[in-house]
């Protein structure tokens, strides 16, 4: 068994899977292009590769707890193993949700990274959206990729909202509670919607937890994979944008390391890190631990309740705003919850979908753009766009104001009234901050290429700009 | 047999076999540029792939054990650590083992306006014969709607999307008596004052949204009720709707005030967004976003037991607002 055999052997292997599918599929030349498609290299672009493989994470873990959650309203008694839940009245639905965390040998484990990653998997489209719109990345020929990718964020908020409303504990209640009421609140038809979705006045008919299981575990997800599918297909048909990094990054040619062999080893790593750490918090870091919530009664609430993460922003907006119901005569146009809970992430995601729009009318810029600006680079935007983060971030942060009551003794009643002034004066001053910042970041740089070139000149060398 | 066994051999050989590498494509320039061995780094991914391995088989063996103490955290900690080993070798076959190119593309074009052209006219060439293709225009138009409405119709089964009547029903009617959440009656003399109970139509759904009551006795020379309300409250017990108006969630705190000189009155508050209601003034809106009082339930006191009874239905509809809210009295169900 000489070396000379065993290179020849391995080539066969090789040539046989080649030919193999190359004779049935005739996609030889396509899969030489995939394979020396060129990634740009930058910390920023893994954020949506993150979001995508925490995607696979949810689908495989999702998948696990659907074979023992069971969707149903009817009432039941629980006699497992928890005691303090013992003999109490309950649904099937949150019932099978103990069991599977206490009676299934890793339904715990997946219940919770399947959590834990819905949580990563918004915050990642998130960081990616913040990234695409600080580098300007949303222009054309991209703005389309875009609209697909906020459509996702859309998709998203509401996939996790149904997720963890599915547990029917008594936090999963009170926030259909507020869904319910949200919905009722549109102007005119609210209360139509709501009973069309709900089927009856809350808490609804046992059908309505069908209609959300069948979106949580059907609709939504295929509705996310197809978009996520097109969201790709869309980047790989124009290629990444990249920074403009040396003189071989142009807009014409795009600089990078080829999937294979250079980046299919870097990406698969970042695929197994995201699991990795997906399963160690879902292992060793409790989140929803439903069996401490109860089970929902609509006459029960508890104190000090909050939602995921990212509906934070939204509750902060219902606590914000003050008590105004608009009437006409005897009927009522706009009740209180529209503004925070309807009206409010409506302006939000409007302004987003209008950035490529409004970005072409600001600048007239129409061109095609592949070279990404850095954040300094369009001071008006970047500053436009920390104005706008700062006012969802400050509404966020006022829905943890019971919390901060709760661990530091703060008055609420105050710290709404703070943040009810913050809402206005924190966009402002984040607008003017970060507008001086990036002007003072452009003029530090223009002053040391100055030095640099006096220093050169000094040195009796001639400045490359003038060598010509 | 004698194929499987090359493949055998071709196979343990890839897997551990450490090779010279002669040029295997010689009549080709080379693809890759070629770069020098590691044989460090293929020892480093060697041992992170068996430790992956290990930890791996860990999560299988603990996962048979049938009574296992933190079992869930074992459990994540091997398959997590699994992964991580996973991706510890594939960063070091991505960084030490395969050629890092830097490759230039050029960017697809921005356009094809030959072939652009070429289907704008196809298309309009293939609509050549139409002569009125406003009217058909119309005509499709017409027909894409109907189909459209005939599509969505159905979903109208879903729920009663134009009578929104069932928003105004309630359990509660003249007589019904107040009972806990054990079917327990209310007696006026066990009731303590400024604690706060929930109370129960008897008989009634306890899950529907007309049903439950938050129950609280004051002095009656403590409460301000609005005109017209001043026998709702025998003994001085007010009833309300738990649910708060504003978004649906249950009124589920109390504030009692324990010095009264220095304190805000007693209030009630829903958790999901601190609406606050004066309990003592027909639950008027003190602070918070709800924009409605909460709807107070008359009450009558049985003389013979001392028992509470409903005396009518809520001063208005139960729950969230919407368009119709203030425009209805709620009934009770036929």
């Amino acid at each position: 068994m000489g070396r000379a055999l065993e290179s020849a052997e391995e080539s066969v292997v090789i040539r046989g899977l080649v030919r193999f599918l190359d004779e049935r599929s005739g996609t030889a030349p396509f899969v030489k292009k995939a394979l020396r498609y060129v990634f740009p290299d930058h910390w920023s672009f893994l954020l949506g590769e993150v979001a995508l493989y925490t995607f696979v994470i949810l689908v495989g873990t999702g998948i696990y707890l659907t074979f023992f959650f069971e969707p149903s309203t009817a009432s039941t008694y629980y006699a497992g193993h928890y005691a303090p839940l013992r003999g109490h009245e309950m649904s099937v639905a949150y019932r099978s949700a103990v069991d599977l965390s206490f009676k299934v040998r890793a339904g715990l484990l997946m219940r919770q990274t399947h959590h834990w990653a819905a949580d990563v998997f918004v915050a990642s489209i998130v960081l990616h959206m913040l990234r695409v719109f600080f580098t300007g990345a949303f222009r054309k020929p991209r703005d389309l990729t875009y609209y697909l990718g906020l459509t996702m964020l859309v998709f998203a908020l509401l996939e996790g909202y149904l997720g963890y409303s599915l547990v029917d504990d008594l936090l999963s209640g009170m926030g259909l509670a507020i869904g319910y009421s949200v919905l009722m609140s549109v102007p005119f038809v609210g209360a139509n919607l709501a009973l069309l979705v709900w089927g009856a006045p809350f808490p609804g008919k046992a059908e309505f937890w069908s209609r959300m299981y069948v979106a949580h575990v059907f609709l939504l997800p295929i509705l996310i994979a197809t978009l996520l599918a097109l969201h790709l297909f869309l980047v790989a048909a124009r290629h990444h944008t990249q920074f403009r990094e040396s003189r071989r990054t142009t807009e014409k040619k795009v600089v990078g390391i080829p999937t294979f062999p250079g980046y299919a080893p870097r990406s698969l790593g970042l695929f197994f890190s995201v699991a990795a750490v997906l399963f160690l918090l879902g292992g060793l870091v409790q989140i929803n631990p439903i069996w401490l919530w109860g089970p929902y009664h609509i006459a029960q609430g508890t104190n000090g309740a909050q939602p995921d993460w990212y509906l934070g922003w939204l509750i902060g907006a219902l606590r914000l705003v003050p008590n105004l119901d608009v009437t006409i005569g005897d009927y009522t146009l706009v009740p209180n919850a529209f503004w925070g809970g309807a009206l409010f992430p409506l302006l939000v995601f409007m302004l987003l979908y209008l950035v490529p729009w409004l970005d072409r009318r600001a600048t007239g810029e129409y061109g095609f753009r592949n070279l990404l600006d850095r954040p300094r680079d369009a001071p008006w935007r970047t500053a436009l766009g920390a104005a706008l983060f700062a006012w969802v971030f400050v509404i966020f942060l006022a829905g943890a104001s019971d919390r901060v009551f709760v661990s530091f003794g703060i008055s609420y009643v105050a710290q709404l009234w703070i943040y009810r002034v913050l809402v206005f004066v924190l966009p402002l001053a984040a607008l003017i901050v970060t507008r001086r910042f990036c002007l003072a970041l452009q003029e530090s740089e223009r002053l040391g290429q100055i030095r640099k070139q006096a220093e050169a000149e000094a040195r009796g060398e001639l400045p490359q700009t003038e060598q010509l | 047999m004698n194929a499987l066994r090359r493949w055998a051999i071709a196979l343990g050989v890839l897997a551990l076999g450490r090779k010279q590498r002669r040029p295997r494509f010689a009549d080709r320039p080379r693809i890759v540029p070629p770069g020098a061995p590691d044989p460090r780094a293929e020892w480093l991914v060697l041992g992170l792939l068996l430790g992956a391995a290990a930890a791996a088989a860990g999560f299988v063996v603990v996962y048979s054990f049938n009574h296992l103490s933190h079992q869930t955290q074992y459990l994540g900690l091997s398959l997590g650590l699994a992964f991580a080993f996973t991706a510890a070798a594939l960063v070091v076959v991505a960084k030490r083992l395969v050629v890092t190119e830097e490759l230039e593309e050029d960017y697809p074009v921005p356009g094809h306006p030959t072939t652009q052209e070429e289907l704008e006219q196809l298309v309009a060439e293939g609509g050549d014969r139409f002569t009125r293709k406003r009217l058909l225009l119309t005509g499709a138009g017409a027909a894409a709607g109907a189909l459209g409405a005939a599509v969505f119709v159905p979903a109208l089964s879903l729920g009663p999307f134009l009578d929104t009547d069932a928003l105004y029903e309630t359990p509660w009617r003249r007589g019904r008596r107040l009972v806990d959440e054990h079917g327990k009656p209310f007696l006026l003399d066990e009731l303590e004052r400024e604690t706060f109970y929930t109370a129960y139509p008897e008989g009634a759904d306890k899950e529907e949204v007309g049903s439950p009551l938050v129950v609280v006795r004051f002095e009656p020379s403590e409460l301000h009720l609005p005109a017209g309300r001043r026998d709702w409250a025998p003994g001085g017990v007010v009833a309300y709707s738990k649910i708060c108006t504003h978004a649906g969630c249950a009124v589920a705190l109390f504030r009692k005030p324990t010095f009264r000189p220095v304190e805000p009155g007693p209030a009630l508050i829903c958790p999901c967004h601190y609406s606050t209601f004066d309990p003592t003034r027909g639950a008027k809106v003190i602070f918070g976003p709800a924009g409605r009082p909460l709807p107070q339930l008359p009450l009558l006191l049985d003389r013979e037991n001392g028992e509470l009874l409903a005396a009518g239905n809520f001063s208005g509809p139960v729950g969230p607002s919407w368009w119709g809210v203030r425009s209805k009295a709620p009934r009770n169900p036929s």
